[in-house]
């Protein structure tokens, strides 16, 4: 990599991951190059700027790529913190941020994939354990109008993307978010209002018919 | 009012070592707990109802848990030794790195002790290139943290101490001199510093103990730090 100034994203458009990252630049302001990647068949650039892992997303700044979504999502808190800040600054309320944000990663994206490529009693217990995640998610949210409190932060960024998973996970596996988790579903609608999540988001239709083409992909009925 | 800092961990638990460790460079004064992890206890299960495991940082009775995310806030709540650099890009490659050697490096070592025949062998292979990569990280320096530990150094400490152990009690070599000259160098400084051989217990006793528990491990291949 040439170490040129400026911000490049190597990203995927319907990744959650690579939405943190995008949401997290246009909270900031920032402005960036964005290179859709083909996952089929890698680029040069993303298979040097992530040797280890070669996924998605990357961030690159001035020549330096960092990786992993949320190590990306907190460096560019750090960077660029004259504006919109997502992590709190006390070290408590900043070690929960963590905590939660650890906790949708090991969770959500896991469980919400067992419910569209597993059929039967196996789909019912990833239903039965996506519905206790997103019930101790609202429990954690309460009344506040975000994760972060009054303004937007570092678990919203972790979380919002896979909202618009929701109409997969509720087709595949036949349930409500909103009957399950009223005020996750109102603070879904909520991030929408903002433009970094509404001009990030995919269209959650699309994510279905996205989801169908794995299905297919994977053999699953 | 003096803080109350407490630790709720087990000695035998690379994990708690990580937060042990951080308070230690950092000198704090704080209680240690010991867990029996058979017997959990309700301060534990109070402190950590999701995940309900050790290590649990208690301070000023707020509970902070997840050893890598007690060390981020030992080094951001506590003056003194700097755990993690204050470049934002090189903080983000300490982060990188301690989460490559829990989802990577651990994984694959834990595996290749605990499995056999073509299992065995696929653990091997991935464990033998995740230590070539995480060895490679050293580049010349006396720790992953530069010239004193770091963030990288505390969360690799399983390989510092633990490795040696399993891989005698499992009947094989993997993490070697031969092979691995840089990374067995570094775990000896590491394990030479004092804040580390404060918190470790004595290496017979770890050894013996996971000799005990061989049989269950190798069933389960679950961990039983305790």
């Amino acid at each position: 990599m040439a170490s040129e100034k400026g911000v490049m994203l190597l990203d995927f458009w319907v990744s959650p991951f690579g939405q943190r990252a995008r949401i997290a630049l246009a909270e900031k302001g920032v402005q960036y190059e964005y290179k859709e990647e083909n996952l089929t068949e890698k680029s040069e650039l993303l298979l040097k700027a992530n040797p280890v892992h070669k996924k998605i997303p990357v961030l690159i700044h001035d020549g330096k790529p960092v990786c992993e979504s949320l190590i990306i999502v907190e460096y560019i808190d750090e960077v660029w913190s004259d504006k919109a800040t997502l992590m709190p600054s006390a070290p408590y309320q900043r070690a929960q941020a963590r905590f939660w944000a650890d906790f949708i990663d090991k969770k959500v994206y896991d469980c919400g994939s067992r419910l569209w490529k597993l059929k039967g009693e196996e789909q019912q217990a990833a239903k039965k354990e996506m519905i206790d995640i997103l019930q101790l998610l609202e429990a954690q949210l309460g009344d506040k109008k975000y994760f972060g409190g009054d303004s937007f932060g570092f678990v919203d960024v972790a979380f919002v993307p896979f909202t618009s998973w929701f109409y997969s996970y509720e087709t595949c596996a036949n349930f409500s978010v909103e009957g399950v988790a009223p005020k996750i579903a109102q603070w879904a609608k909520r991030c929408m209002e903002r433009e970094s999540v509404a001009k990030t988001l995919s269209d959650p239709k699309k994510v279905y018919e996205f989801v169908c083409f794995l299905k297919k992909k994977f053999g699953v009925e | 009012m003096a803080e109350t800092v407490k630790l709720l961990g087990t000695k035998g638990s690379p994990y708690s070592h990580r937060a042990e460790v951080a308070l230690r460079l950092k000198e704090v004064n704080f209680e240690f707990l010991h867990e029996d992890l058979a017997h959990k206890s309700d301060m534990l299960l109070r402190y950590n109802p999701i995940h309900k495991k050790i290590p649990v940082l208690v301070h000023e009775e707020k509970s902070i848990v997840e050893s890598l995310i007690v060390v981020e806030y030992v080094h951001e709540a506590f003056n003194g030794y700097a755990i993690l650099p204050s470049d934002p890009y090189e903080r983000a490659m300490a982060r990188f790195w301690a989460r490559y050697i829990d989802e990577k490096v651990i994984p694959a070592f834990w595996m290749s002790c605990w499995t056999d025949g073509e299992m065995q062998k696929g653990f091997i292979g991935q464990a033998k290139e995740a230590l070539t990569i995480l060895e490679s990280q050293l580049k010349g320096k006396k720790f992953f943290g530069g010239d004193s530990i770091g963030f990288v150094d505390l969360a690799a400490g399983m390989v510092a101490f633990w490795f040696g152990i399993l891989q005698e009690v499992a009947g094989i070599s993997l993490l070697n001199e031969e092979d691995y000259p840089v990374l067995c160098r570094w775990a000896d400084d590491y394990c030479s510093v004092e804040a580390v051989k404060e918190s470790l217990l004595d290496r017979k006793l770890l050894v013996a103990h996971f000799a005990s528990k061989k049989e269950k491990i190798f069933a389960t291949k679950a961990p039983v730090y305790d």
